[in-house]
């Protein structure tokens, strides 16, 4: 028995990431949407998908939880690849995870608790009033106590986000997937919703995936920001790293700037609009 | 050469749809018999409730109606004949074994089937379907299964209500209204119903359910995106359906009435 220092198998290298994406392609139709996405996610970390609308970001989110195929690439999850696994055999998988849908996706036919108590009831074996305390417990963590019997109808667009997180971490998943989590919310709201993503990352332990193009959300939550654009990724990076970056699309993207080219188009259209209200009033 | 080209690619369209759609169905049946869970199974009484309960007035009327109409039609043309007495076979022989299954079917692909595309259609748009999956629940066992069931189940108790209606409205116009002798219309009707009329109607009805509840649930899980697509979707469930109900009814009227012949080759008709 050797007494120095272990040594570690020579194929061993740094540990596996939790989520591996690997030259992910898909496209609808003609429209391409990722053109070659690869992607590694660390245990716990926060990592932050950025990107213009239609770039293809809840496309990924999809095809991570494998509501969607990939045409080409692959997608592991704790070493073991998923994308091309049937429903059926994903159902182990997909129960390590909770996806908060980006207009929440309640079931609008159900109360609250039972939303909430949904995937508890399917997947466990647990004592009907050991889901109401579980309800109660995740309403409590999303500050929504005594809701349980409200139906999704009667909620607001924030308390409806939040009703929905408390359902994707019913079953105390592994990892979170957020698509637009704070789309449609005012500034307050969205604040709640990102400080509540922050909570459940130091509390649960949870690795997580946040699809968003709000950067005010992006750089409170993240770790990891990666920016999309065209179906690849075109910068990747701490949120200061994002901040300073020099690439011409991600400032502007952070900034929030329209290109010169997007801004002369609407210029041209409205002296277009304009040169014709003065013939039809020359009429 | 390009139309021809369009004809092949709208056949191969339709044919990878059909296959589409017998998938849906066969994992419907293969939860069913695998067993769907106790949520399905709650889901199914609720769905026997919307679905069948809520309909009984609409199809009671419906089928009290019909045999009415029906009387007024037949009435002048068996007195014709000088055989009025009769009337009551025909009234009943044709809404036990054609009109009230297929008029029930018709009505429920009305009521129920567009409300079930709408409402699978909107859970499809909102991503609902997408978060049951994404929750490890295969939507066809949470929603489809339990619509399907309920529809089975439910149709030959809706059929046996439009029918007895329909032998009331058909009895009410001929005796009470146009003078027929109670005693020959029950008579006639009597020997003219027999279990194998009877049950003709019910056992097609478990089709037309069948076939109503799998295009609706079909239609709603694969509809368009946005208000238009949903809307799209209830047109096109209710449009197969009917299509589906009637030509159903057509081949398995054929099928039945060889069974009928074979087993009782030397049977009578309503007239003697």
């Amino acid at each position: 028995m050797s007494n120095g220092p272990q040594q570690l198998p020579a194929s061993a290298g740094p540990p596996e990431p939790h989520i591996r994406m690997v030259n992910l392609h898909k496209r609808f139709g003609s429209l391409v949407v990722l053109d070659g996405v690869s992607l590694n996610v660390a245990e716990r970390e926060s990592m932050v998908v950025i990107g213009p609308s239609g770039t293809g970001k809840s496309v990924l989110l999809k095809l991570i939880v494998g509501l969607l195929q990939p045409d080409s690439g692959e997608v592991y999850f704790h070493g073991q690849r998923i994308d091309h696994l049937p429903d059926r055999e994903l159902e182990p998988v997909r129960i390590r995870f909770g996806v908060l849908f980006q207009m929440g996706a309640l079931f609008d036919s159900m109360t609250v608790g039972e939303n909430i108590a949904f995937p508890l009831r399917e997947h466990t074996k647990y004592k009907p009033s050991e889901i109401r305390d579980i309800v109660a417990q995740k309403l409590r963590m999303v500050g929504l106590e005594n809701t349980e019997q409200k139906m999704p109808a009667e909620l607001s667009g924030g308390m409806k986000k939040r009703v929905a997180l408390a359902r994707a971490i019913a079953m105390d998943p592994e990892v979170v997937l957020y698509d637009e989590p704070t789309t449609g919310l005012d500034p307050i709201r969205a604040d709640v919703i990102n400080e509540l993503i922050l909570k459940l990352n130091e509390e649960l332990h949870v690795t997580s995936i946040v699809v968003t193009h709000d950067m005010t959300s992006a750089f409170k939550v993240g770790d990891r920001l990666v920016m999309l654009s065209g179906g690849k990724v075109i910068a990747e990076g701490t949120p200061e790293q994002i901040r300073c970056c020099a690439h011409e699309e991600v400032k502007r993207f952070v900034e929030g700037k329209a290109t010169p080219e997007e801004l002369q188009a609407i210029r041209l259209h409205q002296v277009r609009e304009i040169a014709g209200e003065a013939m039809f009033s020359d009429l | 050469m390009k139309s021809i080209a369009r004809l092949g690619a709208k056949g191969l369209y339709w044919l990878e749809s059909l296959g589409d759609y017998g998938r849906f169905v066969l994992s419907i049946v293969g939860w069913i018999v695998r067993g769907p869970g106790k949520l399905a199974r709650q889901q199914t009484l609720l769905q026997m409730f919307e679905i069948g309960v809520l309909s009984i007035p609409v199809v009671m009327i419906t089928g009290a109606f019909i045999g009415a109409v029906l009387a007024i039609e037949a009435h002048p043309q068996f007195r014709a004949i000088g055989m009025e007495s009769r009337i009551g076979s025909v009234i009943n022989v044709s809404v036990v074994k054609q009109i009230g299954p297929v008029l029930t079917a018709i009505m429920l692909a009305g009521r129920v089937g567009g409300a079930l595309t709408a409402e699978l259609g909107t859970m499809r748009v909102t991503e609902q379907i997408d978060a049951l999956r994404a929750m490890a629940s295969d939507p066809i066992r949470i929603l489809a299964m339990p619509r399907f069931a309920a529809c089975i189940l439910m149709m030959p108790a809706l059929t046996a209500a439009s029918d007895a209606l329909g032998m009331f409205g058909g009895w009410f116009m001929s005796v009470q209204m146009l003078g027929v002798d109670s005693h020959a219309y029950w008579e006639y009707s009597r020997a003219a119903l027999d279990v194998f009329t009877i049950n003709n109607g019910f056992l097609k009805s478990l089709f037309f359910g069948a076939a109503i509840a799998s295009i609706a649930c079909y239609k709603g899980f694969n509809c368009g995106p946005g208000a238009q697509g949903v809307g799209k979707a209830c047109t096109e469930a209710f449009v197969s359906s009917f299509v589906a109900i009637l030509v159903m009814n057509f081949f398995l009227a054929m099928l039945l009435n060889a069974i009928y012949q074979i087993i009782w080759p030397n049977a009578g008709s309503i007239f003697g």
